[in-house]
Order: C-alpha cells, then structure tokens, then sequence
C-alpha cells in the first residue's frame, strides 16, 4: 500500500511542476509583457524600467529559477497592474468562486447519482427515458447557453432573480443552477450505465437467489460495487467544475477566480495568472490523489493487490 | 546429415511482478534442453501443461529469446528477434497456431491472408500470387469459393487450413506446430493430423509437434521426446516410447493411452499436484510424484543421458543401472 | 446468426446493417448532421448576404422581416448569413481538430505499444499532465498570449481528448500483439510498419471512430466556450461561440441574435451524440 501511495504522491508532484513550468514558458516566450502593460505608446524609459523591475531582461533560466525559489516561499509576486500581492489576490476571490462550487457539486451529486440509478432500476420505465432524455440535454448544452437563457427566462422576463453580481444569496440562484445542470446529466447517464452494468453481472443473481430482499440487493451489493466507477467521474467532474466557474463567473459578474482568470489573461498579468494557474493545477491534483486513494480503498481487489506486496 | 536445427542449453526464465518492497519472483519455464531435428524429421514434444513445451516450441523459432543458451538453424545462430536477418529467416521456418481464429486478422479475406507472406517476402507478385494462392488452397482441401470468405465465417477445422496454407506459402524447411489440432472436434482433428502427415511427407519439412495428446503425437511423429518442468525427460523414437516407455513418467503418460478395443488396464496413476514451474521441487522435478523415487532423487537433477542408442531419459533409476551395468 | 453475435465484420457489411436499423431519433441526428455538413459546404452559395455587408438602416431588425429571415444585429449584418458563415468556421475547426487529435493520439498510442519501457512512460505522464488542468484553462493561457489566430485556435483544439485515443490504440496494440493476429504476421516476417498499417490499425478503426464522434461535439462545445468569452475565433470571422457572445449584450432587445446560434450549437452536439451512441452500441454489442 505504501509503494502504491508513494507512487501516486510522486507523480502528483510531477505534474504540479509540469504545469508551472508549462505556465511559465508559455507566458514568457509569448510576447513582452511590459509593453502589453504599458501600452503602445509608453515612451522607451518607462518600458526599459518596467522590464528591469520585472526582471524581464535576465535570460530565461534565470527567470525560472528565481520563479520555481519564490513559489517555494509562497511569493508570487504582485500583480503588474494594481501592486496588490498576486496570492492575496487570488485567494480573497476563492471563497467566492467556493460558494458556487460547492453548493453545485452537492446538487450534481445529490440529484445526478439517484436518478441515475433509479432509472438503472426502473428501467424502460418512462422515468428512465425521462432521466435518459434529460441527462443527454443536459450535457449538451453548453453553460454559456444556459446561463443566457437562464437569464433571458428568470431575469429578464419574468423578473424573479437578479443577472450579475453577488450581493444577495439569490444572486447565486441562478449561476448555481446553470452550472449544475450539466453535471446532473454526466453524473446520471454515468450512473445509470455502471448501475445497469453491475446489476446484470451473476453475483446479483446469486444474492436475489439466495433470497436477499431487493432493497438488500441493492444497497448491500449492487451500490457499492457501482460506486468505485462512479467515483472516478466524480475526479473529472472536479476539472469542470474549475471550468464551468470560468465561464458562469463571466455571464454573471461574479467576482470569484474565474473571472479573475479572464481579466488577468486579458491583461497579460503574468504573475496573477501564473498563481491561478498553480492553485487550479493542485486542486486537481489532490482532488485526483484522493479519488485514487478513495479508489484503492473501496476496491478490495486493490487492497489485495497492495497487501500482497 | 547436418542437423537442420540444433538446440543447446536452452533456458527461459520469466520474471514476475517486481515492486518497491519485493523481490521479482522468477519462474523457469524451460529449464536446460539440447536437441537436434534433422531435415525432414517429425519431432513431437509432449507435456503437460507447466512442462515449457510452448515456450521451448517458440525459441526454436527464435520468437521467444532464450535466457541462457542457443539455437542454430542449419548451422547458424539464430539471428535476434525483429532484426532483417531473422524477419528472411521466417520464410524458411513457420509456425501452426493452437487458436486459428486470433492468428487471422478478422477483417481480411482468407485468400489475402495467405498470400500474405509471399507479398511480404516479395516472393510473387499479381496474377502469379492468385495462382500460388488457389494451390495453396486446394492442397490444404479447401474450396477455391472459400477464398474470399472471413475467417469467423469458417469453421474451425477450415480456419486451422488455412493457417496450414499460409504457412506453407513460402515452401519452408521446418514447421513448429503448437497444439494444432486441440481446439478441434474429434473427427476434425483426425482429417487435420492427417493433413499435416500428407504433406510433410510429400514435402520433405521438418516438423516440431507439440502436444498433449499421446495419440495424436505418435500419428505423426518419427521421434517423441517428453517434457516435465521445463526438461526433457525421456527421447526415443515414436514406436520405442510406446512400447517400452522407461522413464516413470513416460510410463503414466503411456499408460492412460486407450487403445481402440481394448480395456484400459494396467494405468499408472500419479500421486500430487501437476507441476507448477514457479515452484519447482529439488532434484528430480518429478519425484513427488514418482512411484518408484529413490531419496537420492531429492537430492540430485538427473541429467538427460544415452541409455541405449537413439534413445536418452533423465532418471537415476535408469543411469544407475546402466552404471552397474557398466560396472 | 453467429456472425452478428461475434462482433466482427468486415466495413461495407457493417454499413449496409446499419442503415436499415437505425431508431427515429437517430435519423433525425443524421438527418440535421448532413444539414449542417452541406450548409458548410456550400456555405458561400447559399448565404443570402455577404458576412459583412452593414446595412445601418436596418439595425437590430427582428426575425422574418423581409430579407432577414432571422433578424439583423446591431451593424445591420444579417443574422442567418452569419449563421451560415459561422456553421463552416466552427465545423471546420472541430473536424480539423478532431482529426489532428485523432492522427497525435494513435500515432502516440502506437508508439508506447511498440516500443514500451521509457517511451510508453514518457507518453502516459504527458497524457496526466493533458488530465491535470482543465483544458478551458490550458487553452486560455495559450490563447491569450500567443493571440488567437484561426491556424493556432485548430492546432489547440487539436491537441483536445488525444490522450483518449492514445490509451485506446495503445491497448489495442498491446493486446493484439501479446497473443493473436499481430503476432502471428510479425512471425511471417513483416515489418513493424505492415503490422500496424496493415492490420491493426484497420482493427482498431472502429472503436477510434467511436471516440471521435465522442470528441467531436465537445471540440465544438469548447471552441464555443472559448469564442464566447472573446479568446476563440476573432472578428470578422465569425462562429457560433462568438456570435453567441455578441448577442449577450442585446440579450433583453434582440435575443434572436444569441438564440440561432445557440440552438445551432445545442442541435449538433445532440446530433453528434445520438449518432455517436448508437454507432458504439452497434459496433461493439458486449461491451458496456
């Protein structure tokens, strides 16, 4: 087990420093910074001096290392445009970007898995063409989609809920809604399919013939056996949700990470965006180590696999 | 007569699952064997299964790198595996599949895939390969209609054919047989050995024949040598080891032979498990389960020897009484 | 039928069982696909007006005035010419990108089959790192710096979902030349490159195919995404995502100009998916 873990926390490292040392090649070598900042006009002096106080002029390894030693003390620098400390900046707009995230991923995990394996178990029932049917809208249609008519429908004409900012807690009603829709339908149809797998494996036949009760059945054998894929989708859904945060912060001017992404991209703030990149990165990457973690534990053929060595 | 493949002091060795905290268990699948097959000769290698004769069946054709040791085919070494050298050889030297069907590519028509090798050996091209091809074809006994079915649309006993065929596209000197007829129905397997006879003969090929099957094996064969745990236990030509099997082993495997119209008496059952190469026994592989062990048979490996002419085993009980004898 | 039940037969027979079985829905999905397909094709023929021709006298026009089937936007250009125009620009670079992606990923996948040891681990650690980030976001630092040109939006959008098709060929391979057919024509002495070429790759087609009509709405979904917050296809070209996010701002005067577009997007993707469902379903019946 421990070789198991040990591994996986190696590679998890090796991927953070991968995508900082994506983040700060692309970064650099895509333009000068300084004159994006200063615009095209800003006289040569104040170019020059930008560029030596960003330290923009030494040769690129250089740059990295002075990178890679700062990120090991948790300095990221300060933004380029307003002075204020890159990692504050990202982190006072996390809890924003959380009190849309999380709540979405309850309700995604909360309304996804049981239909899903409802319409597992009724199947052919129009619950479960219902459930089909509106998985498959769901993961088709784009969330900018969503939010706009979303907007169009409750803000616009039917004036019940606000269209941007955060003030009150109904303004997170709708961005919460929008982002949610599309994972209900991954996590159902996904559902549905693992459920329908493993009902239709021999072992279930076994215990309905043994005499087990259907609800024993399924809460004692099927569920659990069911849930080690289902918990692997819950691994990627954590990427969307970054994603989807992205583009709902966006429609409905919520100041969260996402939209601080977009503003600091536009802007070329290489400081603020490369922080972005580094906390988004380890989200995923300890989201992942614990899916895997949840994954070797739950599966009793790995727990095997690992005792035995 | 030069031999036409000549092996010495073949060992394979596979290593298991090696991680962080655990040493890599090794296991000896083919554990020290020396042959020779002349051209033209029928070879059959029995065993059961653990005894290495697929893996022995693949180094002789240089598909599977031995660990230790050497094959050389007419006089030289085998060339490494994938390089050109090795990729000519194989027009001289093919291989008869247990499993007919995952040997053929499923989306290719049989008259193609027979073909196949004189494409890839350049050997005929056009009109020419379509004749070559229907030759082929009609000395295996297939139609010449069926050549442009599918494998999965034949039956099992036409698929294994059609390997026969396609392997004896490029008129090869030494044909390595791996359970060629196991997967077949009874009467199925009788028309296939029988076809394989017909044309080694009529070929002059050099045939390894692996099997399980006594029966099938002393239809065919000239000489016979059996295995167990990755060595040869006793050699001898085809009517000897039937008739006066001498090595303990042999003696069962003979032994459950039935002969058509005969009660089977006299069998020889074997105490314990089957032989497992990951954990091999000290000294002789086959004394626990030998009726007739001597404690000496713990101790020692008893090495293949001559004890008469044309005919080698591995046994103390026979080199000992040859060695009084000599004495 | 036995024939069926194995799973395995040659294309043309598979395409001729196809077309006779398929359920409503999924004709509808082919139905709309080949709509689209022809609409970009042909694009230039049936555009009523040039992309952009401004007509200032007829702004933010609604849908089924004369001349302008669905509307006009804020310059006067009319919406269903941009729609067309737009219909070519996104599908275009979703079957450029999907192919790319497809070609990078099995030729990937085939290399760490073949050759195993520190290749095939080099190719699986940049498959996690493609997994690691959102590729919303890799595509946003990459776009916004290196500026939003329509060659470098494909070669991005190409480089989406290869470590699907890698992890697929490369499993493939390694399973056909453990114990069957590959092996055994590598025995009959061919090169590595006919191996490949010639029998697996034709063997693994179906199942790539598969997952490239998997892929290929969430290109179009993600190239949409990123036009829609401005980094994806630049103006005056225009696709479905950008038109979407320059009719967000005449969301409550003129939703027409969002809605055409986005029902564009919406009804292809459903399409893609349908189709993509069903062909999975009929080519490989065992699995899940």
């Amino acid at each position: 087990m421990l070789s198991f873990a040990l591994t996986r926390l190696f590679r998890a490292v090796l991927t953070i420093l991968l995508v900082m040392t994506f983040a700060f090649v692309v970064l650099r070598l895509s333009g000068d910074p300084a004159s994006i900042m200063l615009g095209p006009d800003a006289p040569t002096d104040s170019v020059d001096a930008f560029r030596a106080e960003w330290g923009l002029n030494d040769p690129l390894w250089t740059q990295y290392f002075a990178y890679l030693k700062s990120i090991a003390q948790l300095d990221f620098g300060v933004s380029m445009r307003d002075r204020s400390s890159a990692i504050d900046l990202v982190l006072e707009r996390v809890p924003a970007t959380l009190a849309l995230t999380v709540p979405t991923l309850f309700i995604q995990l909360g309304v996804g898995i049981p239909a899903g394996v409802y319409a597992a178990l009724h199947r052919e029932s129009t619950a479960d063409r219902g459930v089909i049917m509106l998985s498959i809208f769901g993961f088709t249609i784009p969330s900018f989609v969503m939010g706009l008519v979303l907007v169009l429908i409750f803000a616009v004409t039917l004036g019940w809920l606000p269209s941007g900012g955060q003030d009150t807690w109904q303004h997170a009603i709708l961005p919460i809604a929008t982002m949610s829709v599309g994972g209900i339908g991954i996590l159902a149809r996904f559902s549905r399919s693992a459920m329908i797998e493993v009902m239709g494996q021999p072992y279930i036949r076994t215990a309905m013939a043994k005499g087990l009760s259907w609800r024993d059945v399924v809460w004692k054998h099927a569920l659990p056996n069911a849930s080690v894929p289902i918990i692997t989708i819950v691994g990627f859904m954590v990427g969307s949700l970054i994603a989807g945060a992205v583009v709902v912060e966006s429609i409905f001017s919520w100041p969260g990470i996402g939209r601080l992404l977009i503003v600091s991209v536009s802007n070329r703030d290489l400081a603020v965006v490369q922080c972005l990149l580094l906390v988004i990165a380890s989200t995923m990457v300890i989201a992942n180590l614990c899916v895997d973690f949840a994954y070797g534990l739950l599966d009793p053929r790995l727990r095997a696999k690992a005792a035995a060595h | 007569m030069s031999a036409l493949l000549e092996a010495k002091g073949l060992v394979r060795c596979y290593e298991g699952q090696k991680t962080l905290f655990s040493k890599a268990t090794s296991v000896r699948a083919v554990d020290g064997v020396d042959l020779t097959l002349q051209p033209g000769e029928t070879l059959g290698i029995v065993g059961e299964s653990g005894s290495g004769k697929s893996t022995l069946g693949r180094m002789l054709l240089g598909i599977d790198p031995p660990t230790e040791g050497q094959v050389s085919f007419d006089g030289q070494p085998m060339p490494k595996l994938q390089s050109p050298a090795w990729r000519a050889l194989r027009a001289q030297m093919q291989f008869i599949y247990q499993d007919p069907l995952a040997a053929l590519d499923r989306r290719l028509t049989i008259a193609r895939q027979i073909g196949e090798p004189l494409e890839i050996h350049g050997l005929a091209k056009g009109a020419e390969l379509q004749e070559r091809v229907a030759d082929l074809m009609a000395q295996v006994g297939l139609r010449q209609d069926q050549g442009a079915r599918y494998p999965h649309e034949l039956s099992g006993g036409q698929r294994q054919r059609v390997i026969i065929a396609r392997a004896l596209a490029t008129s090869p000197r030494l044909l390595v047989c791996d359970e060629p007829v196991s997967a077949l129905d009874g009467s199925i397997q009788a028309q296939v050995v029988n076809l394989l006879r017909y044309l080694q003969e009529s070929h002059g090929i050099a045939m390894v024949f692996i099997s399980h099957d006594l029966k099938v094996v002393r239809n065919i064969c000239d000489r016979v040598a059996v295995m167990y745990l990755g060595r040869i236990v006793e050699e001898a030509s085809s009517d000897e080891i039937f008739a006066h099997p001498q090595h303990p082993y042999t003696q069962a495997l003979v032994s459950s032979v039935p002969v058509p119209g005969k009660r089977l008496e006299g069998r020889i059952l074997l105490k314990g498990e089957p032989p497992n190469p990951a954990q091999r026994p000290s000294g002789c592989a086959f004394h626990p389960r030998c009726a007739v062990a001597l404690p000496s048979c713990a101790d020692t490996v008893p090495l293949l020897q001559s004890i008469a002419p044309a005919r080698r085993a591995a046994c103390h009980l026979l080199t000992a009484s040859d060695t009084e004898q000599a004495a | 039928m036995t024939v069926q039940a194995t799973n395995i037969a040659p294309p043309f027979t598979m395409i001729r069982r196809l077309r006779f079985k398929a359920p409503l829905l999924v004709v509808f999905g082919l139905a709309w696909l080949g709509l689209m397909v022809l609409t970009a094709v042909f694009a230039d023929v049936i555009r009523p007006y040039d992309v952009t021709q401004m007509d200032l006298s007829a702004r933010l026009v609604g849908p089924l005035t004369q001349g302008h089937l669905l509307g006009t936007d804020e310059l006067g250009r009319d919406v269903l010419s941009r729609l067309i125009q737009s219909i070519r620009v996104s599908l275009v670079i979703a079957f450029g990108a999907t192919l790319l992606s497809a070609f990078f990923g099995t030729t990937l996948g085939f290399l760490a089959a073949q050759f195993r040891g520190v290749v095939e681990h080099m190719i699986l650690v940049l498959a996690d790192f493609q997994a690691a980030l959102p590729f919303l976001i890799l595509s946003l630092a990459v776009l916004a710096f290196f500026g939003s040109s329509m060659t470098l939006l494909v070669g991005l959008m190409g480089f989406y979902g290869w470590e699907r098709y890698a992890r697929i060929s490369r499993g493939l391979a390694i399973s056909a030349g453990a114990q069957g057919y590959a092996s055994a024509v590598v025995q009959l002495g061919a090169k590595p490159s006919r191996v490949y070429l010639r029998h697996i790759l034709p063997n693994v087609a179906s199942t790539l195919i598969v997952s490239m009509t998997l892929t290929f709405p969430e290109i179009i979904l993600m190239e949409s995404g990123l036009s829609f917050l401005g980094l994806g296809v630049q103006p005056p070209e225009s696709s479905l995502g950008n038109m979407v996010g320059f009719g967000r701002e005449y969301l409550t005067r003129a939703p027409w100009i969002m809605l055409g577009p986005a029902f564009v997007i919406m009804m292809t993707t459903l399409s893609i998916s349908l189709v993509g469902d069903w062909l999975r379903d009929k080519l490989d019946p065992t699995i899940r």
